[in-house]
C-alpha cells in the first residue's frame, strides 16, 4: 500500500465516520455552492420561459417557428428569417473555418517544430480574447468595404447563384466570414488538444510502413481523432450560432429570406440585440425571448453532443477498432 | 513516389497557409484599433461625458466607470459561487451530484451571452421596472460562474494530496485543511482564473444591451441605467457620424488595453506561481 | 505498552489489507515495520493515527489502544488524536506557500493559534537537528531546502505540536545516503522522548534504528520480536527468507 491517496478525503461509512460539526458544516456549504450551479441552470430556463411564455401561448409554437413574417407594426411575429439567417451564416463560417482550423491544428501538432506551437498559441489565444464588439467594429469598417469593392463583384463573375445580387457588403457573407474568424481559435485549440492525445505509436507505425508524413496523418492521425474534431467543430458551431454583436453589425438587419449570400439578412441573436430594449408590449418582448429560447435549446443540444464527443475521444483507444 | 512526395509537400504548405489566414485578421484588427484609436485618446476621453451630436470633444468616462462597476457587481455575485462550486467539484465532486454539477457547468459555459441577457431581464429588469447596473452585473455573474467553476476545480485538483495529508496528520480538521492548506496553495491559480473571467466579462456587450441599457451621464447608483464601454462602442460604430466612428475606435483601444492588461497580469501571476512551486 | 493493537483488520473496498494484526509497542522504543511492497505496512501505521479512514472506501475492525484508551471509543476525536500521534511521510511534504518558520508552527497556526512561537521553533528545529542549517533563513521558503532538509523540517513540524508517538512511513526512502544517516541518527535521539513506529523496506535501516521489528507479509503479521532476534535468529522461515534477501 505504498502510496495511499487520501486526497479526496471523505468520511467513510461505518464506525469511522464521526466527523465533527465544523467539518460537516464545511461539507454542507461546499455542497450548497455546487448546487448553486444547478440552481443557476434552473433559473436560466425558468426566467427565459417566464419572459417568452405569453408570446408562445398567443402565437403558438409551430406557427411562430414556421412563419416568415416579422412585422412589429402589424404584430406579426415569425421566427423563420432569423433561424434561416443564423443557419446560413453559421454554415458559411464552418465551411471557411473548419478546413483552416483543422489544417492549422495539424500543421502545429504534426508538421511544425514544437516551439512554433508554443509561439503561435499566444496569437491564437489573443484572437479568442478580442471582444466581439471589436470584431464587429472591424467587420463594419474593414471587412464590409472589402467585400463591397473587390471581393463580391469578383465572386459574382462566377455566376454561381449563391453569389448574385447587388454587392452591398453587408449581408450573410460578411457575417459568415467574421464568424469564421471568431470560431477559428475555438476549433483550432480543441483540435490541437485532441491531436496531441493520438499515441505516437500509431503515427510511427504508419511511417514505418513507408507512408509520407501527410499519408501518416491521413491514415493514422485524423481517423483516430475524428470524434474529437467533430466535437470541436460542434463547439465552434455553438459559438457561431450564439454570437451576437459582430453579426448584428454586419448582417444588414433585414428580416427577409434570400438565397444569395450577398443579400442582407438577420440572425436570432441580432434581432434580439436590436429590438429587445425598445420592444413595445409583452407580445414583442415575448416573441424575442422565444427566439432566445430557440437559440438556447439549440446551443444546449449542441453543447451536450460536443462535450460527449470530446469526452469519448479523450478516452481514445476504445474507439480505434471502430 | 514522386507524386506522393509532392502531395506531402502540398498538404504541408496548405496547412501552413492556415496559420497565415489566422494571423492576417488578427494583425489587421490590432493594427487598426491602435492606429485609429490612438489619435482619439487624450485626458478628456477618459474623464469626460460623451459630447452631444455635432459637438467635438467629450469622452467615455461614464462608460469606463459603468463597465468597471458592472464587472464589480458581477464579481461580487459570481466569484464566490463560481469558485465555491469549483471547490465543491474538486473536494466532494466524485459522486453523482458532482457529475451533474460538472456537466451542467460545462454545458452552461456554451449558453450564448445574449440569452443570459434575456434571463437577467426577466430576473431583475422586469421586477424592478427599470434597466439597471444591477441587471447588467447579474448577467455578467451568470456568465462568469460556469467557467470559474471549471477552472477552479482543475486548479484545486492540482494541489498534491500529500499536502492535505500533512495537514490532517498535524491534527488540523478537514475544513481548516481545505481552506488554509489546499485552497491557500491553489490561491495563485484561482486569482489568475478570476482575472481572466473578469477580462472576458469586461468585453461582453450583448448581455448589457437591454439590462444596463446605456446612459449619457455619470451614474453611481446600482438601480439606474448605466453606460458601458462595449455598448458605447456599438452605438458609436453604427452611428452615421464620422467623429463618433473615431470615438468607437478610441473606446475599442481602451477596451483592448483593459482586457489585455488583465490577461497579462493573470499570465504573469500564473508564471510566478509555477516559478516558486518548483 | 504505549500502543496496543488487538485483532486489527483493514480494508480498501474489496481489498483486505491487514489481517488480524495484534502487537504492542512499549513507551520510548522504536518499532520497525518491514516487509515487501503491498504487505500492509503503510496501512498499519495509518490506522494508528486514523488516517486510514480518510481514504474513500476504507474500513477497519479491531482495536487500537494508545495509553490504554481505545482510539475508536465514543468521544475520541481523530483530530485530537493526530495531535498526539504525529506522522512523517515518505516524501517530504512541506507547505509550499509557507516559510521554514511557518512550516514548523503550521500545526498551531492552521488550528488558529497565533502569536510568537520563536522558542518553540528553535526547540523543534534543534530536536530535528536542522537548527544550525536554517537559523539564518527562517523566513525563506521551505522549498529552498534540500530534500533531506525538507524531511527534517517535516519532522520538526510534527514535533512542534508535542506528540507522544511518531509514525514514520519510509521517511528516508526518497533521500540520499547522507541525509538518510542524519534521519536515522535523529530517530535514535528522539527515542528518549517519543515512541516511534517506522515503516521501512531497508532492512539495514531497521536493524540500525529499532528496538523491535515486525515483519508483515500479505497483510499478516508474520513475526514480531526484538530486532536482534528477528535479524539473527528468526523463528519463521518466511522471515528468514525475507531478511536474508531471498525475496522482496
Amino acid at each position: 500500500m505504498g502510496e495511499v491517496a487520501a486526497r479526496h478525503a471523505e468520511p467513510s461509512g461505518g464506525r469511522s465516520s464521526r466527523t465533527n460539526l465544523p467539518d460537516r458544516a464545511w461539507a454542507v456549504s461546499l455542497t450548497v455552492f455546487g448546487a448553486a450551479v444547478l440552481v443557476v441552470a434552473g433559473v436560466i430556463v425558468g426566467a427565459l420561459w417566464f419572459v417568452a411564455a405569453p408570446a408562445v401561448k398567443t402565437l403558438g409554437l409551430w406557427n411562430f417557428v414556421g412563419s416568415r413574417q416579422w412585422d412589429v407594426t402589424r404584430d406579426l411575429y415569425g421566427a423563420l428569417p432569423f433561424i434561416y439567417g443564423t443557419l446560413v451564416t453559421s454554415a458559411v463560417a464552418l465551411i471557411i473555418a473548419l478546413p483552416v482550423s483543422v489544417g492549422l491544428a495539424v500543421f502545429l501538432t504534426e508538421m511544425a517544430p514544437a516551439r512554433l506551437r508554443v509561439v503561435v498559441s499566444f496569437p491564437i489565444s489573443l484572437l479568442a480574447g478580442i471582444p466581439s464588439v471589436v470584431y464587429g467594429l472591424w467587420g463594419l469598417f474593414v471587412l464590409v468595404p472589402l467585400l463591397r469593392k473587390p471581393i463580391e463583384p469578383w465572386l459574382a463573375r462566377t455566376h454561381f447563384p449563391l453569389f448574385s445580387g447587388a454587392p452591398i457588403g453587408l449581408g450573410y457573407l460578411a457575417a459568415g466570414v467574421i464568424l469564421a474568424i471568431m470560431i477559428l481559435p475555438t476549433i483550432t485549440t480543441i483540435s490541437i488538444e485532441v491531436l496531441r492525445t493520438v499515441p505516437g505509436s500509431l503515427r510511427e507505425a504508419a511511417l514505418a510502413l513507408g507512408a509520407t508524413r501527410w499519408e501518416a496523418i491521413r491514415i493514422a492521425v485524423l481517423p483516430y481523432s475524428r470524434a474529437g474534431i467533430v466535437g470541436a467543430t460542434i463547439l465552434g458551431l455553438g459559438r457561431a450560432l450564439g454570437e451576437t454583436m459582430a453579426v448584428t453589425m454586419v448582417i444588414g438587419n433585414s428580416p427577409t429570406i434570400s438565397a444569395s449570400l450577398f443579400a442582407p439578412g438577420y440572425s436570432l441573436p441580432a434581432v434580439i440585440a436590436n429590438e429587445f430594449a425598445e420592444a413595445s408590449g409583452s407580445l414583442q418582448t415575448g416573441a424575442l425571448a422565444a427566439l432566445g429560447l430557440i437559440l438556447f435549446a439549440v446551443t444546449l443540444l449542441l453543447n451536450v453532443i460536443a462535450r460527449l464527443l470530446v469526452r469519448v475521444s479523450q478516452k481514445g483507444p476504445a474507439r480505434v477498432a471502430a | 513516389m514522386k507524386r506522393r512526395r509532392l502531395v506531402n509537400h502540398l498538404m504541408t504548405a496548405l496547412c501552413g497557409f492556415g496559420l497565415l489566414l489566422a494571423l492576417i485578421p488578427l494583425g489587421s484588427i490590432l493594427w487598426l484599433v491602435i492606429s485609429r484609436g490612438a489619435p482619439a485618446l487624450n485626458l478628456d476621453f477618459f474623464t469626460q461625458l460623451p459630447a452631444p451630436v455635432g459637438e467635438t470633444g467629450g469622452g467615455v468616462g461614464n462608460a469606463i466607470l459603468g463597465t468597471l462597476s458592472m464587472v464589480g457587481i458581477g464579481c461580487i455575485l459570481g466569484v464566490p459561487v463560481g469558485v465555491g462550486a469549483g471547490v465543491f467539484l474538486a473536494e466532494r465532486g466524485n459522486g453523482r451530484t458532482g457529475d451533474a454539477v460538472r456537466f451542467t457547468a460545462e454545458v452552461l459555459s456554451g449558453v450564448p451571452s445574449i440569452v443570459v441577457g434575456i434571463v437577467a431581464y426577466g430576473l431583475v429588469v422586469l421586477p424592478m421596472h427599470r434597466f439597471s447596473a444591477l441587471a447588467g452585473g447579474v448577467a455578467l455573474a451568470v456568465l462568469m460562474i460556469p467557467a470559474l467553476a471549471r477552472s477552479t476545480e482543475e486548479l484545486v485538483r492540482l494541489v498534491p494530496g500529500s499536502l492535505r495529508e500533512a495537514s490532517l496528520a498535524l491534527g488540523v480538521p478537514q475544513w481548516r485543511t481545505s481552506l488554509r492548506v489546499v485552497l491557500r496553495t491553489a490561491l495563485g491559480g484561482i486569482v489568475t482564473a478570476v482575472l481572466l473571467s473578469i477580462a472576458r466579462a469586461a468585453g461582453e456587450t450583448a448581455p448589457l444591451l437591454f439590462t444596463a441599457l446605456n446612459n449619457q451621464y455619470w451614474n453611481f447608483k446600482a438601480d439606474q441605467p448605466t453606460a458601458s464601454l462595449t455598448v458605447q462602442i456599438y452605438n458609436y460604430a453604427v452611428s452615421p457620424y464620422q467623429d463618433w466612428h473615431q470615438k468607437a475606435w478610441g473606446a475599442a483601444l481602451v477596451l483592448l488595453l483593459l482586457v489585455g492588461a488583465l490577461s497579462l497580469i493573470a499570465k504573469a501571476l500564473a508564471r510566478n506561481r509555477f516559478g516558486t512551486a518548483r | 505498552m504505549k500502543i496496543e493493537v488487538r485483532g486489527l483488520d483493514a480494508y480498501f473496498r474489496s481489498t483486505h489489507a491487514l489481517r488480524s494484526v495484534s502487537l504492542g509497542v512499549p513507551a520510548n522504543t522504536v518499532l520497525a515495520i518491514i516487509g515487501p511492497s503491498g504487505c500492509g505496512k503503510s496501512t498499519f501505521v495509518r490506522c494508528i493515527n486514523r488516517m486510514h479512514e480518510l481514504v474513500p472506501g476504507a474500513r477497519q475492525t479491531g482495536q487500537i489502544f494508545v495509553d490504554g484508551k481505545d482510539l475508536h471509543a465514543r468521544g475520541v476525536d481523530p483530530v485530537d488524536l493526530r495531535r498526539r500521534v504525529g506522522m512523517v511521510f515518505q516524501r517530504p511534504n512541506p507547505f509550499p506557500t509557507m516559510s521554514i518558520y511557518d512550516n514548523v508552527v503550521a500545526g498551531l497556526r492552521l488550528n488558529g493559534i497565533g502569536g510568537d512561537h520563536a522558542e518553540l521553533v528553535e526547540k523543534s528545529l534543534r530536536q530535528a537537528a536542522l537548527w544550525d542549517e536554517v537559523k539564518d533563513r527562517l523566513h525563506t521558503s521551505a522549498l529552498s531546502l534540500s530534500g533531506g532538509q525538507q524531511q527534517r523540517l517535516c519532522i520538526a513540524r510534527a514535533l512542534a505540536i508535542g506528540p507522544e508517538v511518531m509514525l514514520m512511513d519510509e521517511p528516508a526512502s526518497a533521500l540520499d545516503p547522507i541525509a538518510t544517516a542524519k534521519i536515522e541518527e535523529l530517530i535514535r535521539e528522539l527515542r528518549q522522548q517519543l515512541t516511534i513506529v517506522i515503516v521501512t523496506h531497508n532492512m539495514q535501516q531497521a536493524a540500525r534504528v529499532s528496538d523491535h521489528t515486525a515483519f508483515f507479509y500479505m497483510g499478516e503479521l508474520i513475526e514480531h520480536g526484538e530486532t536482534e532476534q528477528i535479524f539473527t535468529n528468526p523463528r519463521e522461515p518466511r522471515t528468514e527468507d525475507y531478511v536474508t534477501g531471498k525475496f522482496g
